[in-house]
């Protein structure tokens, strides 16, 4: 009985060490690049045309892309949702498969189709630190996307197995770029909804997060009461069973 | 189920002295622990508990060192650091007591097993007899059986005592009147964007969009939070083909853009989640799930009542308004609702 | 170590002027003669109360910091403090005072998770001690009001659980308040009244959270301590009952004196147990309410749940579908929600938010009354049941447990649909029919398994343990030796009464009652593997015809599998 006790305690203390120093995801890199038409087109026709349709225009298999704007193309390529690996309830996000070149030159040739929303420019996706612009974010982010993606970011379910995506690690550039074409289920926030300057103060909130870890210690994922009870019952009244049989076997 | 019963059978065979049931062999013998035969462990268990004394001491320095070598900054990492540092002195300074004591009463307090008999509960016969007879007699002396006067006149006021004991909580909240059916929402109030309360313009609704709508002078109200509770509202724009056609319902929206209430008709959380392509809005509590192309009807999860709508139009200056009030009670419901 | 009681030692003690001051005013050298040596088992399982008295303490101890700190009012003010994403946002004193016990007072943060983790095993193990007590079948005669007693301190566990976690006015919580504000409305008559006196007018109000805070610090912990301190006088007036073994009986203690092995035992757990919530909260974050934000009734978070020993009544609330039928269906199917006459009956919230609860805790307060009322035993018990001797009250046990595990899952089930990719719409079919083919198959599980451990027990004191060693006859026949048991090991196994179920009298005169009593009890006890007897071992000593007490399992098997009438091969 004790052998099993301190099996299950060591079990707990080594599974606990390894989630608090497991390395985390890489974030994905971008860097800004000239746009180039035709060679997006090319890459359109080899990558794209096939549920896209040969002008974009849509097929059964997909959406139109006339009008979704170069954010768009911008957002799903680059967080690799697109190309669609597997037929599922929702597009995950992934390791890209181009380049930040090749998706800017995608992103500007299904611009060049039609006007729609574009890639913001950079003065609007940089991080700001002034409190007074976190907390806008902190107070718009609450309104509008903790219901769907949790207050701190950490990911939400919808209905029949969709959900919004965790958001710690997102870069600003796709934050806003979601925001603005509304991919997926999400809505579109327009820039009459949200504007720019309160995009990227939503932004800068959600990097606020990922800079400031907790200083109450491990986070747990940040889900809150379910895994503090989870954790509760598992580790605390684990470890409490554990030396309440320590206490009442006899010494050797 | 079958009935089975295993065992009980059995018939003793002849000639044996056996007894129905084994009886109970009586409290083992005592094992010596190895501090207990032998001094040199004992010592060595002695030093242990020390030791570990010693950590909890260790620990209480600890948590006195860090309280004034880590002030608290405003940052999260110094907050953290302070929180850690107390907490592992405090922590190891109280475990180790625990780890310590019990450590030495396992090791070197005597273990041997002890008997204590249990006694009756129940009073003995004497003590029945004794206690009946007192609260007899002391009924008797009261005088309370014999004097129907003071019995019924004590009842009369024991009756009447507990209604100004009650009634000292009259005040204890307002009637609910109507104030559940009515909300900030009239004609002509304009619809403005949670938590700001700018104004909205139709144009600004795009396909796909969502608005958290409150109305205007919703902050500056007496009860802005009473009555953002009742007013919170969802501003979504559909394909007018696309929305169930309700001919009582006729003008109530702008060429496709709605307005549903965001309270839940549950039991009361904002139904906040709009998902884009179902058009479907999810209550995160319960998982009510309501589809605007059918005007908010319900198709999934507890809640029974669909949102109701709230009637807009647009004024002179291509802003949004409310044409009146919901037609009915938003939010959960309740007994006279009707 | 010198144990001398009997003879007269000489001791200065109260001879000292302290020690004889007090004496003479309290008398307490007849306390400490009385009570000092009182003998206490010894099991970790009779732990598990001391761990819901001792986090109480905790619980008090940091409580009462943290009012020193807190302020519980509903008043609006701008936040100026150190944390950067709320500042200059409309908030209550009550959150304001609770960010700045985190963020601005050394410790504060500390003694908030000490506090709350400490109110979460609170919970958790008034709820393993309950399951003990249950399953050991601890609260028969004379413990029944004591059980009744238990019961209380869980219904006012959860009570303060609830009125604390609310106290921060933050959007988690007051989301949750709204959500009970809500239940409230939807008691028939009166829920519209009922709502506006609690709240003092609509929901929120501005008295509530000043309510919840009285109600937590001095309303509910008077009756905490009051009903703990009955509680634990029952239990020094009966005495703790004990497991089987050798040497208990029924009418005796075995253990260890208070003063000193249990003083030092108890109490040193008290610090285990303080230690390790210590450290736990000093490393582990719980309830950052930062994160969540004041409370405003118009935005919400992903994953909005209340604390864990809540589940039970949410998840109830999301299972409950409010139209019954299938997608497509006709009408959108039978509505759970009945109008008519002008009024509105909310069956789909009061069925699973109140009545259910009502029931599962009437359940919980009934239960060794009509047990007692069913078997038809009114002994004292003092000697506690192996859990798989009582099958029927096991299997009980594990089905009301299994029942309470999936109402409580089914309130994390977007937490579970987000991680592990499933949809909350299957994950709701799914508790749905758990809830009620789960208990059923539990019970009949739990059950099968309790009397296969009996039969095991059975075998066990009848041929004795697998030595390991094979032994070959002249016959060339091979067994293997078997160890037989030491008396008091076997004593465990077999002390064990063999109660028969309450049955008619011959008198032919009996009420209904009477007849549904005699085929409940049957019911309880059918299935009956009775304990070892000495015949019985006698018997299975002489199977095989073998020297000294080796016997072939192959054979003793028809010995005890029968349904028995069959005589034991070889029994003369």
């Amino acid at each position: 009985m004790a052998t099993v006790v301190i099996m299950l305690i060591a079990l707990v203390v080594v599974g606990g060490a390894y989630s608090a120093l497991a390395p985390s995801r890489a974030e994905a890199s971008t860097t800004a690049s000239p746009e180039d038409v035709t060679a997006g087109r090319d890459l359109f026709l080899a990558n794209c045309s096939n549920c896209h349709g040969l002008q974009g225009q849509g097929t059964e298999d997909a959406p139109t892309l006339i009008g979704v704007g170069a954010a768009s193309v911008d957002f799903q390529v680059g967080t690799g949702r697109m190309p669609l690996q597997a037929n599922s309830v929702q597009a995950p996000d992934r390791t890209e498969d181009f380049s930040q070149e090749e998706v800017s030159q995608m992103a500007a040739y299904v611009a060049s189709l039609a006007p729609g929303p574009a890639i913001p420019a950079e003065e609007y996706t940089e991080i700001v630190e002034d409190p007074e612009r976190v907390s806008k974010g902190n107070e718009l982010f609450r309104t509008n996307c903790a219901m769907c993606h949790n207050v701190v970011g950490a990911g939400g379910a919808l209905t029949r197995g969709k959900y919004a995506p965790q958001l710690r690690e997102t870069d600003p550039k796709y934050v806003y770029e979601a925001m603005l074409t509304g991919p997926s289920n999400m809505p579109v926030f327009n820039d009459a909804n949200i504007s720019p300057e309160e995009k990227q103060d939503i932004a800068s909130y959600l990097r606020h997060l990922k800079d400031n870890e907790s200083p109450g210690g491990v986070e747990l994922g940040s889900i809150g009461p379910v895994t503090e009870g989870a954790f509760a019952w598992i580790a605390g009244i684990t470890i409490l069973i554990g030396s309440a049989v320590w206490l009442t076997t006899r010494s050797s | 189920m079958r009935d089975e019963h295993v065992g009980t059978d059995v018939a003793a065979p002849e000639g044996q002295n056996l007894p129905d049931r084994f009886a109970n062999p009586g409290v083992p013998a005592h094992r010596f622990r190895t501090t207990d035969t032998d001094t040199r462990a004992a010592k060595r268990a002695e030093r242990q508990v020390a030791v570990i004394f010693a950590l909890s001491a260790l620990g209480s320095l600890l948590f006195i060192i860090s309280y004034f070598a880590f002030p608290l900054e405003g940052t999260f990492s110094s907050i953290q650091r302070s929180t850690w540092t107390l907490g592992l002195g405090l922590g190891l300074a109280i475990l180790a007591i625990g780890v310590g004591v019990v450590h030495w009463a396992r090791t070197l307090m005597p273990d041997h097993e002890q008997i204590e008999q249990r006694h009756d509960i129940r009073g003995t016969e004497e003590d029945r007899t004794e206690a009946a007879a007192i609260l007899q007699d002391g009924f008797e002396e009261s005088g309370i059986g014999r004097r129907s006067l003071i019995r019924n006149s004590l009842i009369g006021a024991g009756a009447l005592l507990p209604i100004p004991a009650v009634l000292s909580l009259g005040d204890l909240g307002p009637r609910p009147g109507d104030a559940l059916t009515h909300t900030l929402w009239r004609n002509g109030v304009r619809l403005t964007r949670d938590p700001d309360e700018l104004p909205i313009r139709a144009q600004d609704v795009t396909m796909g969009s969502v608005f958290h709508v409150i109305p205007e002078g919703l902050n500056e109200s007496e009860h802005p939070l009473e009555e953002k509770a009742k007013a919170a509202v969802l501003l979504i724009r559909l394909e007018p083909g696309d929305v169930e056609d309700l001919p009582e319902r006729e003008g109530w929206d702008v060429d496709g853009i709605y307005a549903y209430s965001k309270i839940c008709t549950h039991v009361g959380c904002p139904v906040a989640l709009y998902e884009q392509r179902t058009h479907h809005l999810l209550c995160p509590c319960h998982q009510s799930t309501f589809d605007v192309a059918q005007h908010c009807r319900v198709v999934f999860g507890p809640a029974k009542r669909p949102l109701p709508q709230l009637p807009i139009s647009v004024d002179e200056e291509g802003y949004l308004v409310a044409t009146s009030d919901f037609p009915e009670p938003p939010g959960p419901s309740f007994w006279e609702r009707g | 170590m010198s144990t001398s009681t009997n003879e007269s030692r000489h001791t200065t003690l109260f001879d000292n002027k302290v020690v004889d001051y007090v004496d003479d005013r309290v008398g307490t050298s007849k306390i400490v003669r009385t009570f000092a040596r009182k003998i206490f088992p010894d099991h970790w399982s009779f732990m598990l109360g001391e761990m819901a008295l001792y986090t109480f303490v905790i619980l008090l101890v940091t409580g009462t910091f943290l009012t020193l700190w807190y302020v519980p009012s509903m008043g609006l003010t701008t936040y100026e403090g150190s944390y950067a994403p709320l500042y200059g946002q409309q908030m209550s004193h009550a959150y304001v005072s609770t960010l700045d016990i985190s963020f601005d007072v050394r410790g504060g943060l500390l003694m908030r998770q000490i506090h709350h983790w400490a109110a979460l095993l609170f919970v958790a193990s008034i709820m393993a001690h309950m399951a003990r007590v249950f399953v050991t079948g601890a609260f028969r005669k004379p413990r029944e009001m004591n059980w009744v007693f238990g019961a209380v301190l869980a219904i006012l566990a959860l009570a303060e659980g609830f009125t604390g976690y609310s106290l921060p006015d933050d959007l988690l919580s007051g989301n949750g308040l709204r959500i009970i504000q809500g239940v409230l409305l939807a008691i028939p008559v009166v829920g519209s009244y009922l709502s506006f006196f609690l709240f003092g007018g609509e929901f929120p109000g501005e008295v509530i959270i000043p309510r919840l805070f009285i109600a937590h610090v001095l309303l509910v912990p008077a009756a905490l301590l009051a009903t703990i301190a009955v509680h634990l006088a029952l239990v020094v007036l009966h005495k703790h009952t004990q497991f089987p073994g050798p040497g208990r009986t029924n009418n005796n203690v075995v253990g260890y004196p208070v003063y000193p092995v249990y003083a030092a035992k108890a109490g040193g757990f008290f610090f285990i147990v303080f230690g390790i919530v210590v450290l736990i909260a000093a490393f582990v974050t719980i309830n950052p309410i930062w994160n969540y934000g004041p409370y405003d009734p118009s935005p919400i978070s992903a994953g909005t749940q209340p604390d864990w020993y809540i589940w039970f009544v949410d998840g109830a609330l999301r299972l409950w579908p409010g139209w019954i039928g299938w997608p497509g269906m006709d009408g959108g199917g039978i509505p759970t929600e009945l109008t008519f006459l002008g009024v509105t009956l909310s069956l789909n919230i009061i069925l699973p938010g109140m009545v259910l609860p009502g029931l599962m805790i009437g359940a919980l307060f009934t239960y060794p009354f009509i047990e007692q009322w069913v078997t038809g035993d009114t002994r004292e018990h003092h000697i506690l049941d192996r859990p798989r001797n009582a099958p029927t009250r096991t299997g009980f046990g594990v089905a009301a447990l299994v029942f309470y595990l999936v109402t409580s899952l089914a309130a994390t089930n977007d937490i579970i649909a987000t991680h592990f990719a499933m949809s909350i719409n299957d994950l709701t079919y799914t508790f749905r029919t758990l809830a009620i083919i789960g208990p059923p198959l539990a019970f009949w599980v739990t059950k099968r398994v309790c009397m296969g451990l009996q039969r095991r027990d059975r075998e066990l004191a009848l041929h004795g343990r697998e030595s390991g060693r094979i032994v070959r006859t002249a016959d060339g026949e091979y067994f293997e030796v078997h160890e037989p048991l030491a008396p008091a090991e076997r004593w465990t196994l077999v002390q064990h009464e063999e109660v028969r179920p309450v049955e008619l009298d011959s008198s032919g005169k009996h009420t209904p009652v009477d007849k549904v009593r005699a085929k409940l009890s049957s019911w309880f006890f059918e299935d009956r593997i009775a304990p070892v007897t000495p015949h019985e071992l006698e018997a299975a000593h002489h199977e095989g015809g073998q020297e000294g007490e080796a016997i072939s399992s192959h054979e003793s098997r028809s010995a005890i599998t029968g349904s028995g009438t069959q005589e034991p091969a070889g029994q003369q």
